[in-house]
């Protein structure tokens, strides 16, 4: 897709120097801006409660300075270290079943075309632009019915709520493997299953990848559902966050700026490593869905 | 093949069809026979036709919430796409760190929406203490806080799209512009702006989706205060449903309301999308 080369000899990009320098330093203020929101929390977390509402913008120093015990604080308070134990565990667990699931699901869907396959398509299809309030009033109480309301049974409602993208972005991609590979591995004696994990889900990898990552991201920073299913139990990060703000008593904005600070740091390490992933698969999912 | 594999739908397809159908299908269909009801719970509705339908009219809250989901969306849309477009063009000329840039430009994407607002309820309300107000003072803040958060979220999103778009226009086409006299805006306005439009027209689509949608940045943000004056319509609708007993029908007849206009600018993009496919 991005051709550096090319771009070089492009001399509708070519700059002059002294242009150059000033787009990229009025970049790079931009960029300082744009980080601003996060360093200025960050910085508040290490302030006394007392001065973060008045004084925002003043540096941790002196008498406001308070170490980490806002983040003590909101450990305790919002249960965080549990709350981020039940985030991963319900992101891996859901992201897991969803690519394992919805693979499977989209290969045989395409590959064998009768009526009820293609009905089931446009439903998964339709169901990815339903808003969750259509559903959640009823799907919760289901939920709670059918006893799905614990960590393992809202990774059911994560497959059923991801099927819609992840079949739709899966079926794409299988529409264009030639079949004759699978063909090839049937007659040489693989059953379904063996076609389909030796042959085709190797050869999905880069979907996959794509997926993945539009399904952690989600499902990491949900919030309705989780609330609305295991919410009065299980707090899981985005919930424990809002938990803090509790009823119409005054907000302990220490722990607050501490907790907003735990929340967003795994998230930054995630990206920071796999960031090529991570805008690809964005893009990709963006165009595609 | 096909008749081998055909046995194995049991494997291939039943867990997924089963999890749909409990998280999406039976709810949907649930959904749209309850909002003809009265209930509290799911067991003990009663058919009472179109007269929550009705209800949502007694009072203004869902078209108050409409006009301002309306106003915000369109706000929203048009500062995201122009301020990303802009970008997008800065970082695909040949200036330094550019990968850096779009490293950071791109990271508060990634962040959930309640974290995002209360982010934005700190920076907001630290810049208003100056004039001795906050973001719950009065709507025109909660408003523009919003559209200034949507546009942090959104604007590395959707300038990853365009910088994908742009640099994919052949260099030839530009330079054989250039030797035919054309001047930087004439290639800008002529060239680049009509070759990226299948990006312009995915990124309107998901700014408008996300706006017309949005919940949590919205609940973490300002919880529709000051009174109920900068809720959104998924906000009415949670709270329709959860804040006034007796109302759970209301809130189920609003839900079904919203689907349909969500599905109906659905529609429009898939119009657009495949109108372009055929030009290609």
């Amino acid at each position: 897709m991005s051709k550096p080369k090319a771009m070089k000899e492009d001399s509708f990009n070519e700059l002059s120097p002294g242009a150059s320098l000033a787009l990229t330093i009025g970049i790079g203020i931009l960029a300082v801006i744009f980080l601003c929101p996060i360093l200025i929390v960050f910085m508040n977390s290490f302030k006394s409660k007392l001065f973060i509402s008045n004084e925002p913008f003043a540096l941790p120093g002196g008498e406001k300075f308070v170490g980490i015990e806002n983040y003590i604080g909101g450990i305790q308070k919002t249960g965080f270290i549990s709350a981020f134990g039940y985030s991963l565990f319900i992101t891996l667990c859901s992201v897991a079943v969803i690519i394992l699931c919805t693979s499977m699901t989209a290969w045989f869907i395409t590959r064998v075309k009768n009526k009820f396959n293609s009905i089931l398509y446009f439903v998964f299809v339709f169901a990815m632009i339903v808003p969750f309030q259509m559903v959640m009033f009823t799907m919760s109480k289901i939920a709670n019915m059918i006893h799905l309301d614990n960590p393992v049974g809202i990774i059911v409602l994560y497959l059923g709520f991801g099927a819609g993208q992840a079949v739709f972005m899966f079926c794409g991609f299988v529409k264009a493997i030639p079949m004759e590979i699978e063909e090839a591995a049937m007659i040489d004696g693989c059953n379904p299953l063996q076609t389909f994990f030796r042959v085709v889900f190797p050869m999905l990898k880069p979907t996959v990848i794509t997926i993945a990552i539009l399904q952690a991201m989600w499902i990491w920073n949900d919030y309705l559902l989780p609330y609305l299913v295991i919410g009065s139990d299980y707090k899981t990060i985005p919930i424990a966050v809002q938990y803090l703000r509790g009823g119409y008593g005054s907000v302990d904005m220490g722990a607050m700026m501490a907790m907003l600070v735990l929340a967003i740091l795994p998230i930054i390490i995630f990206y920071l490593i796999c960031q090529k992933h991570i805008i690809r698969g964005v893009a990709a999912g963006a165009v595609k869905g | 093949m096909q008749k081998t594999l055909k046995k194995y739908f049991p494997i291939f397809v039943l867990p997924t069809l089963i999890a749909f159908a409990i998280s999406f299908l039976i709810p949907f269909i649930m959904g749209i026979y309850l909002s003809f009801c009265k209930f509290t719970t799911v067991t003990n509705a009663q058919f009472v036709g179109f007269s929550n339908y009705a209800k949502i009219f007694t009072n203004s809250d869902f078209t108050d919430a409409l006009w301002f989901t309306v106003k915000f969306t369109v706000v929203s849309v048009v500062t995201v796409n122009v301020f990303a477009f802009l970008l997008a063009l800065a970082l695909t000329k040949s200036i330094k760190g550019t990968n850096i840039f779009r490293t950071v430009f791109f990271m508060p994407n990634l962040i959930g929406g309640i974290v995002l607002g209360y982010i934005w309820q700190l920076i907001i309300n630290a810049v208003l203490l100056n004039a001795g107000v906050t973001i719950v003072s009065d709507a025109k803040y909660g408003f523009w806080g919003l559209v200034i958060l949507m546009n942090w979220q959104l604007i590395g999103y959707m300038m990853v799209i365009y910088i994908a778009g742009i640099q994919n226009i052949s260099p030839d086409i530009i330079e054989a512009a250039r030797i035919d006299g054309a001047n930087k805006f004439q290639i800008l306005g002529k060239i680049t702006i009509p070759l990226v439009m299948p990006s312009v027209t995915i990124c309107l689509f998901l700014t408008l989706t996300n706006s017309f949608k949005l919940f949590d940045q919205n609940l973490a943000l300002t919880a529709g205060n000051p009174g109920k004056q900068t809720r959104m319509l998924a906000l009415d609708i949670y709270q329709t449903f959860y804040g006034r007993v007796g109302w759970a029908g209301v809130g189920q007849a609003k839900a079904v309301i919203f689907f349909i206009m969500v599905a109906v600018v659905a529609l429009v993009q898939l119009y657009f999308t495949r109108s372009k496919e055929v030009e290609n």
